[in-house]
Formats: structure tokens, sequence, C-alpha cells
């Protein structure tokens, strides 16, 4: 072993020799290359990277030349060693590479096996649809207007222009609740939310009032005795049936489509004069596109607006409204009511939760 | 109102290449919704009128068959050239010299009934006598078809006889809306169809009757007039009892489906349904005395041509009234003591004009929605009376031989026809169409309606078919509606700025949204429930939600209330789903109930104007709150058993933690703490608090509950009033310490009958502000821990907003938090 103030002595750092530092990195290089693995690799290190490793050693040498040597030789050495290192570093790499895929492989699950865990609920699609609808209104402007199911006699009828002795009366086929001078009723449509809407505000009035009405029919396959419509009020200084056919036409766009649009024909209703039954083109009905009665509307009967506080020769107004139950027969093409109203799971879940 | 085609065109000239499609295009533009078209049943092959010659009795079979020759007529003449055929026939209801329908070999009927020659009887039978039903024109099977006897206005032998028997025409059914009475009648319907299609058209009501003579018919008092503004009569002698009404008038009848009952009797359906006025007839020589028509009195009864012995109400129902007492119900159904009968010859004939509303209750009350009823409460025109009688005498003399006698009595107080103004604009303003002035009247003229004035103010009296024109909004749909709806243009209206939905819409969206997210599938039901149904439930016989709202008419006997708890419907849907075959399931439902109790009554006040504020609350107040509620229902798995192992049961917790979602949604905090209500399972049933407020309960059912309903064992439910819940604070951002947190974890051991939630809330007053969550991570029971106790592991994250939180400090915190647990609950640290 030379110290750096030993004398200098051309033998003794031979170590230093270019073929010597050559031989130190091919040997070290061939070392790494012949590793199979990362503990390989590890085991052949210290040879070649150890304190005692030659290159290392050669290192130490160079204090024992003489200064004009030294340069050259130090130059020789550091690469001998980067040489050195970078081989290890590269076959460190490529055994950690190979190991990595290794083990990834390994662990490779089968990722079509089906998690699930948690079971998927559903919302009605009478609720969702009705929802649909009443945002469809929403972004118009106007307000969703709630009411009782358990309604006022006078508001389901008498305030709608639907005398007591009058033959719609008996037409609307009403649930009545005990006792027999209750006053009340299952409403038969959602148009006492018309009445109790314009009682309580002032024009304009812009409202459509979804929700769940009652008629004395069995349930059958294109019967309900418990259905939902949705019904929409306008009232506003001339308003006109052209307005009433822009709203409608905008709803069915909205809800079937940019070809949708309606027709009417007249028809009656104590509540509403003139009136007219509507039909809603739907392009994509299951059996081809046609026409599907939807509703009725029309402009509200100037009696019912005085019934209500509201001056008929100041604003007029329309109305309109429609099954639900109908609209998503059409639109979604289910063919019995009875799937509708029975609560099968089967039935629900297919229509999700829905946007 | 059916309207047969061929009846429409004696009226209305149809312009030539009209198809029934067309016509059904037509009623609907105008207003008629076309409910049905009846077209006959195909009949091919040779059907023609037959003369019945010579019938020979064949006896000897289990029943007497008649062996016919029948006159066919050229054109049904045979191979042979014979227009005489032998035709085996069962029926009983003919005579010789009848014009009957023959069906000849290689005719098909109805059905692919083919016919042939065959022998049958021991003879040959080269063709069949039909009946109605056996032509597909109607259901009468009780023998064959006759269209008249000798000398009837019959077509001659080997007439086709498809258009004989109306076998070619067919049949558009209409709904007739409640404001058009005048659509129940062919008159109305010709008026309109020439004027949709704009063709020539004739009025039957213009009818002239004769100058009849001598006294009145009958002597006649109308005391009710405000009931009865006209009443005619009209009487006639010599009627032929046997005479039966023409094969054609019958044949009209059953298109219209009325039944053929005798000649009287079908001329007055057959005028009724020409002309809208409904009459009736009376045996005159039953009748006793002067006729009264007048307001029922206290204890009459009347028995009406059904049968059916009837208690009158006395002041509302209106009489017709003899002598005797009570001969008619007016308006309605005649009497049983004057009915129309076999001998009868003499015939009082009445036609008269009642006030709308009285027959409409009176047609309810008696639960006898008749034909004629169905008219009167729609509108007749009064105008009518006299012509219908005339009509219906022309036909009784013509087909019965009847005269009439004496002259006709008409009680006649009718006032003027009010005029209504209308300004010629108005239909233009409503519409959002341009209607020139001219086109206005016209309109209204082709409506049948007397339009004077000049310039804008127009005065239009309506017509007196037309009681339902009383207000401008009336005359402007009759504008709109003839110049056609197709004619309004699309203009969308510009609302003012909405406030999107409230926040009880929003909160009830997110409930529903909530729960369905994780995992339940809305199933919404009908609200009816049966009294049985809250027996099931264990109610108590003092429980609130017994007392129900009850339906007077309900669909089923069995669930004749309203539902005070979602829950009889939504475990109904439950066992429904279980018995098709589903195991694991998760419901919700939510939606309104309907307490019960004492209620004021809903006053019912006018419409003239708005009702007064006081008035107006009691309306208002009348009607019952009715809370939203909201609940789930599950049964088996909550999580499915898989791959990853073993399903996990739906428990009681499942329920409990439904509601939290529920609040959570709802933007409000829950607590829970042990409570005791059926349905619920007494030690399985938590009590939903917000606030000091029961909102709800949730747990598992009562064993006794679930085997009652046969739902699936340990079934767990949850019900909670969401209108009960208060509005959710507008929510506050926290602070966010970015400092490390401490993380402590400690275990106490608690009696058994400490709630979990006690000691919680103990730790967390002790902890104080430092303490950022608390989870309970375990509860263990067993040895070490002492019988009758319990181990509860709690796992405390400590965090200070504005330091790292040293030993000393997480150790003062978790040593406060355990003296408060041991404090309020006697927890003890476990070593």
């Amino acid at each position: 072993m030379s110290g750096a103030n030993d004398p200098y002595d051309p033998k003794q750092v031979a170590a230093l020799s270019p073929e010597a530092l050559d031989q130190a990195v091919d040997a070290a290089r061939k070392a790494f290359a012949e590793a199979a693995d990362l503990e390989g690799l590890a085991a052949v290190r210290p040879a070649h990277l150890g304190d005692r490793a030659p290159v290392l050693l050669a290192r130490r040498e160079l204090g024992a030349l003489p200064p004009a040597a030294r340069s050259d030789a130090g130059k020789r050495v550091n690469a001998a060693r980067v040489a050195v290192t970078d081989a290890y570093a590269a076959r460190l790499a490529e055994l950690e590479a190979e190991r990595d895929a290794r083990v990834l492989a390994e662990e490779r699950v089968d990722v079509t096996l089906p998690w699930d865990r948690t079971p998927r609920g559903a919302r009605h699609p009478l609720t969702t649809l009705t929802d649909r609808i009443a945002d469809i209104f929403v972004g118009m402007g106007y307000e969703v207007a709630d009411g009782p199911e358990l309604e006022a006699e006078w508001l389901n009828f008498d305030a709608l222009n639907i005398g007591r002795d009058h033959p719609a009366r008996t037409m609307m086929d009403t649930f009545f609740v005990a006792p027999e001078e209750s006053g009340l009723v299952l409403r038969t449509h959602t148009s006492p939310v018309q009445a109790r809407t314009m009682l309580s505000r002032t024009p304009p009035i812009y409202v459509v009032a979804p929700g769940r009405v009652y008629r004395t029919d069995e349930l059958d396959a294109t019967h309900t005795p418990v259905f939902h419509q949705v019904e929409g009020l306008a009232i506003d200084r001339g308003l006109t049936m052209a307005h009433l056919r822009g709203t409608l036409d905008h709803l069915a766009r909205s809800l079937f489509g940019a070809d949708a649009i309606t027709r009417w024909r007249p028809s009656y209703f104590p509540f509403t004069e003139p009136s007219a039954e509507f039909d809603v083109w739907f392009p994509e009905h299951r059996d081809g596109p046609r026409w599907v009665e939807w509703g009725g509307c029309g402009m509200v009967n100037p009696r019912v607006l005085v019934a209500c506080g509201i001056d008929p020769d100041e604003y007029s107004g329309f109305a309109f409204g429609m099954g639900i139950e109908r609209a998503l027969q059409f639109r979604s093409g289910v063919g019995d009511m009875r799937d509708i109203v029975e609560g099968d799971v089967r039935f629900t879940t297919a229509f999700g939760v829905e946007q | 109102m059916r309207v047969p085609i061929g009846w429409l065109a004696e009226y209305v000239d149809v312009p030539a290449g009209t198809s029934v499609e067309d016509l059904d295009t037509a009623f609907v533009r105008l207003g008629l919704e076309v409910e049905e078209i009846h077209r006959p049943e195909p009949v091919t092959g040779p059907l023609v009128v037959g003369k019945v010659l010579e019938i020979e009795e064949l006896t000897g079979f289990k029943k007497p068959i008649r062996y016919c020759q029948v006159d066919v007529g050229e054109a049904g003449a045979g191979d042979g050239g014979r227009d005489v055929r032998g035709i085996v026939c069962g029926a009983r209801n003919f005579a010789v010299g009848d014009t009957v329908v023959v069906a000849l070999p290689g005719a098909v009927l109805p059905g692919g009934f083919e016919i042939a020659s065959r022998k049958t009887y021991d003879r040959l039978s080269d063709g069949m006598i039909c009946s109605v039903r056996e032509l597909g024109l109607g259901e009468d099977h009780a023998g064959i078809l006759v269209l008249g006897g000798e000398g009837a206005d019959v077509p001659p032998p080997g007439t086709p006889a498809g258009p004989v028997t109306g076998l070619d025409d067919v049949v558009i059914e209409l709904a007739v809306t409640p404001d058009r009475g005048y659509c129940l009648a062919m008159r109305g319907i010709a008026r309109e169809m020439g004027t949709g299609l704009g063709a020539p058209w004739r009025d039957p009501g213009t009818v002239t009757p004769p100058a009849w003579s001598g006294a009145p018919a009958w002597q006649v008092s109308v005391d009710a007039p405000e009931r009865c503004d006209r009443f005619s009569m009209l009487a006639l002698e010599g009627l032929d009892p046997t005479a039966s009404s023409p094969w054609w008038l019958r044949r009209r009848l059953t298109q219209a489906g009325i039944r053929s009952i005798s000649l009287a009797v079908d001329v007055t359906n057959y005028v009724m349904l020409e002309l809208g006025q409904p009459m009736h007839a009376f045996d005159r020589d039953r009748v006793t005395g002067p006729i009264s028509v007048r307001l029922a009195r206290e204890g009459e009864r009347l028995e009406t041509l059904d049968g059916t012995t009837r208690t009158l109400a006395a002041g509302d129902d209106l009489l017709i009234t003899d002598d005797t007492g009570p001969i008619g119900l007016a308006a309605v159904m005649g009497g049983a003591s004057t009915e129309i009968g076999d001998g009868t010859t003499s015939v009082l004939l009445e036609a008269a004009h009642w006030e709308p509303t009285g027959v409409a209750r009176t047609a309810r009350r008696h639960r006898l929605p008749s034909e004629a009823a169905k008219r009167f409460e729609r509108g007749v025109d009064p105008e009518m009376t006299v012509a219908a009688l005339a009509r219906a005498a022309e036909l009784l003399g013509q087909y019965g031989g009847a005269t009439v006698v004496g002259g006709v009595v008409d009680v006649d107080t009718r006032g003027a026809r009010p005029q209504i103004p209308l300004d010629v604009d108005r239909p233009a303003r409503t519409a959002g169409v341009a209607y020139p002035p001219g086109q206005v009247v016209e309109l209204l003229t082709a409506v049948g309606c007397a339009v004077d004035g000049d310039g804008s103010a127009l005065q239009v009296t309506p017509p007196s078919w037309r009681p339902d024109l009383t207000d401008p909004a009336d005359l402007v749909e009759e504008v709109v509606r003839l110049a056609g709806y197709d004619d309004i243009p699309s203009v969308l209206p510009t609302a003012p700025p909405g406030r999107g939905l409230t926040d009880v819409q929003r909160r009830r969206r997110a409930i529903g949204r909530a729960l369905a997210e994780t995992g339940f599938v809305e199933a919404p039901s009908y609200p009816f429930v049966g009294i049985p149904a809250l027996d099931a439930l264990g109610l108590a016989e003092d429980d609130e939600r017994r007392a129900v709202v009850l339906v007077r008419n309900p669909l089923s006997e069995e669930e004749p209330a309203l539902r005070t708890t979602l829950l009889p419907g939504l475990l109904a849907t439950l066992a429904r789903n279980v018995s098709r075959g589903q195991r694991d399931l998760a419901l919700f439902e939510h939606g309104a109930v309907f307490p019960g109790g004492e209620r004021t009554p809903a006053p019912i006040p006018g419409v003239e104007a708005r009702p007064d504020d006081a008035t107006l609350a009691a309306v208002l107040d009348a009607v019952p709150a009715q809370p939203w509620h909201v609940a789930v229902a599950l049964a088996g798995n909550r999580e499915p058993r898989g791959w990853w192992g073993q399903g996990r049961p739906a428990v009681w917790a499942d329920a409990v933690e439904a509601a939290r979602r529920v609040a959570a949604a709802s933007g409000v905090e829950l607590t829970v703490r042990a409570g005791e209500r059926a349905p619920w399972h007494p030690g399985r049933c938590a009590e939903l608090l917000v606030g000091d407020v029961v909102v709800g309960h949730a747990g598992e059912l009562h064993p006794r509950v679930c085997a009652a309903l046969e739902l699936p064992a340990r079934t767990s439910v949850m019900e909670l009033d969401v209108d009960a819940l208060p509005a959710a604070p507008v929510a506050v951002g926290p602070p966010i310490s970015a400092f490390p947190p401490v993380l402590q974890d400690l275990a106490l051991v608690v009696r058994d009958d400490v709630p979990s939630a006690a000691v919680a809330a103990a730790l967390r007053a002790g902890a104080g502000e430092l303490l950022e969550s608390l989870r309970l991570f375990d509860v263990y029971t067993g040895a070490p821990v002492p019988a009758g106790s319990r181990s509860l592991a709690f796992a405390l994250t400590l965090r200070a907003p504005d330091r790292t939180l040293t030993g000393e400090e997480a150790a003062a915190v978790r040593d406060a938090a355990v003296s408060a647990a041991a404090a309020a609950t006697g927890a003890e640290l476990r070593g």
C-alpha cells in the first residue's frame, strides 16, 4: 500500500496503467452482464464498485504520481470509474424493469369479474318524466305549483265553472270522501291548482302543476284510477291561442325531438273556452311515426277568471294539461298500464336514476 | 252518438268521392271526436230479398221445422232457372207472404259461414233464411229477419239484400262533449257536417205541423214553469196494436244501439234520434183525468218502466201526474201504469222542454242515465216539441194506421232568447289570427245565430238549439272552431323571470335521488288501504294512524280508506315482488298521507266573484294537511352474495341508515334513540329525531307483522315525515387546518343498556374543540369484558387549527374525553 508521501515507484502504480483500468472496466461490465437477477447484481457489486474494487484502489494510487503524471492518470481513473458506475446503473435498471414486469404480470386479475356489490336503485319513470317536464317549464320562466290531492270540491269543480249539476261533473268519475257534507273530493284533475294559484297570486302568472289525480276507473291495460297529470297555466296581458300553441310545440320538441309538433281538435272543458284536445307528432313511436293523443288545452274561461278574482277585461290566459302515464307509455314504449303501477322492480330498475 | 252514413246522406249532399276517412277527418275538425268506425261484417256471394210462398210444417223431429218455398226472383234463380227455392228453416216468427233475406248457395256470411245446398231433415235445403245475428247486423237471434209482411213497402224478390239490410252502411260513432247536446241527433250532425264539408244540407227539423183542429188533446197544467217552459201533447187513435215497425226504422234503431220494442215506442225513439227531441208515449186509455206537471210531494212513489218502484224526492223530482198520482218521472223515464201495451190503440204523445240541471239531479238521484235524460241535461231545442209530435204522428199513421184526434196541447212559457254582445275583434284577440269582420258574421250565421249590429259591436242571438252559447267566449270558440284550429300560428310567449324550484320541491327531488343512488327502487302505490291492513301492522286501537279518511265510493270495499302511513302500500309492493321471485329488495316510496279526524266541512261558495277572504280561508282550511312522507322497506340481502363471498343481509340498521341519507339529502342532522312503535320490533325500533322533534321511526318489523303480511322474516322498514323536517340552514364552510392530525384509539367498557350514541356524545363533549372526528369502529362482548357489559372502540382524530399538537396536548384531550364518558355513562377505559 502506498501513502501520499511515499516516494514515486513506477512498479507500485501499475494499477494506473491504461491497460489495467480497461481490464477492470471490462471485468466489471462482464460481471454485471452475467448477473441474472437483482440478487446476483448485488453480489458482484462490491468487487467492482466496493472500497476494494480496482478502480477505487487505482484512485488512491494517484497521490503517488508526480504532479505531471497525476492529471493524466486522474482523468483515466475517473473515466473508468464512471464507466463502471454507468454499467452498473444500466444493468440495475434492466433487471428492475424485468422484475417489475414479472411482478405486475403475476398480479394480473380478471377485470371482467362483476363487482355489483352495491345494488343499483332507480327512480320511478313517472317521477323522472314529471321532473323533466317541470324543468322544461322552469326553463321558460314558469314556477312549479303544488296542491293537495284531497281537495275542496269548490276548487275542483265550482271555481272551474263545473256547477253542481253540470254533466261534466258526473262524467269526471269522482271519488267522494265521507262524510257526505265534507265538501272534499279526491281531485279529478290538477286544475284546482290553477284555481289556487289564481286566488293567491296576481298576474302575470306562469305556473306548471304536476301531480297525482283520481278517477273511479278500474285498473286495466289502458286505465288506472290513480294517475298523474301536468297542468300549465299562464295569465298575462294579451295572451292568445297562438301563445298556447307555441308553448305546447316547445314542450313537444323538448320531450319528443326536434320534429315533434302538436295538432288540435276542438273539444270542451268547462274551465276553458275555446277548448281543444291536442295530439303530438311522435317520430320515434315504436310502431312508426304517428300522431298520439296527449292532452287538453284552451283559453281560460272568463268565468273562471272572475271566480278567482282576476279581471277578464284586462287579462287573458291559457291552460293545458296532459297525462304523464300516457306520455310515458308512448315515449318509452310501455304497452301495459299495470307495469307502471304495480311497482315491479324489474320495470322500474330498467329506467335507472335518470338525469 | 252513432251516425249511419246512409242516414246522414239523406240530409247532406256529401260530395261524390268522399271517403269514410274524409268524414272522420271532418268530424274531428268540427270537434266531434270519432270513437269508433263500425264497418259491417263482410258478406260475399248471393244475398237476396225473398218472399215466402209456402210453409210446410215438418214433424217427427226433435223440434218443429219448416220447409219453405221462397221466391228469390230471377237474380236468385239457380242452375235449373228456378226462381223458387226450397229452404229448411227452424225459426217460426214468419208467415206466408213475409219478405225475408235469403243467403243462396255460394254466399259466405260473417264469421266465414259458407252456405251450400244440403240435405237436411229429409229435404234439400237450397239456401238459408237469415237472422239479424247471422247477417252480423246485431245480436237479435230470436228469429229470422222479416223485412215486412204481405203488402208492405218492401223491395221485390231477387233484389240484392245488402243495401236493404244496411249491410253496406258504415256507422260512425261520435263522442259528443257535454256542451253540444244538439249533436245527439241527426239534425245537429247534419248541420255540422253540412257546414264542415261546405255542402248543401236540409234541416229535418223544418216540419210544418198539419192544421190539427178540435179541442186540445188533453187537459194539462204546468205547475212548475221554472222547470218546464214548454209542454206539448198530441192524441192519436186507431193504432193497430199488432203493427210492427218497418225494417228500415228497426235497422236505424239497431245501428244507434237502441232495442226495438213496439211501433209506438220505436217511433218516439226514432224521432228522438232524428230531431233530438225525446218523447214519451202514454197509453191514452190508462191516463185518468187532467195531467199536471208538478214537483213531487212528500212520500210519493212511482213504479217506472224498468219495473223499479222509486221513492221520489219531494220538492225536486219533477213529475207528470194525473188523478191517480205520478205517471211519469219527467224527462227521465215513464211510469209503468200508463205504459204502452200489446193492446194499446190510443196514444197520448208528450214532447216537452225541461230545465237541464233539474233533470241532471233526478237522473243522478235515481241512477237513471237514460237516453232522454242525457239529452235534456245537455240541452234540447225547445222549438222542436210540436215538430216532433207531428213527425211521430206521421209515422204512426203511416205504419200503424193511427189518426190524430183533437188539437195539440202546447203550454209555452218561454221568455225571449237573450242577445250576447260581441266585439267583432274578440275572436282575433283570442286566437291570434286576424279574422275579417265579414268572416266572423258568416261563421256565426252558419252556427245558426242571428247577428245584428254594425261596426265592431255585434249583438248575437244564438239559435234555440244552442243553450251552451251564453258568453262572448262561447261565440269566439264557434268562430275559431269553424275557421279551423289549424290556422292558429305557433308563438312562444315570454314569461317573466321565475325563481326556479322551491326548497320543498328541491328537497323532495334530492330525497328520491339520494335513495335511488344508494340502491333503493322507487315503488309508488295507490293510497287506498283497508282496515285489515292497519290491523296487520298491529296498530293499537287509539293509534292516530287508525283515524282515516273514508272514500264514499271506493273501487274496492276492501280498501275504503286513504292511507295515513305509506307502509301498507309499500309492504304490499314488497310482497308482490317477493311472490314474483325477487329475493333481495330495497324499495322506497314518497308521497302524501291523509290523516283523518274531525273537520269542519268545506263551504261551497258561489262563483260570480272571488269569494271574500273569510270564505276563501274557510274553503282552504277545510282541506286537511296532507304530510309528505318517505318510507323504505328492505328484505333479503342488502349486498348480494358474489364471487367475493357471502351476501350481507339487510338489517334494522339499513333502515336507520336510509333515514340518515334522507336527512343528509335534506340538509338536516338526525339523531337516533331507542323507540317503541307499531309495526316495529320492540327491541329493534329506532326513533328518529331532529332536535327534540320525533320525525319518524326505523328498524326491523315485528315478527308478528311479517307473519301477518307474509313478508320475509326480518324485513326492515323506515317511515319519516318529510314535512316535519326543518328547513335546511345555509351550509357554512368549515376551516380546514393543514397541521397534522393526532390519531387516538380507545376502548371503553360500558353496561349493555348504555346506548353507544350516549358514549359517543360524552366523548365528543369531553374532547372539546380539538376533536376533528370520532368513529366507532368495534363493538366487542366476551372475555375479558365482564358479562352484562360490552367494549366500544372509538377512533379519535385530533387536530388544532393553528399548530401541531404535542403529545401532552393529545393525551390531555383523550383523558378529558374518557373522563366525560365515565361521568356520563359509567364507561371504563379498557386496559
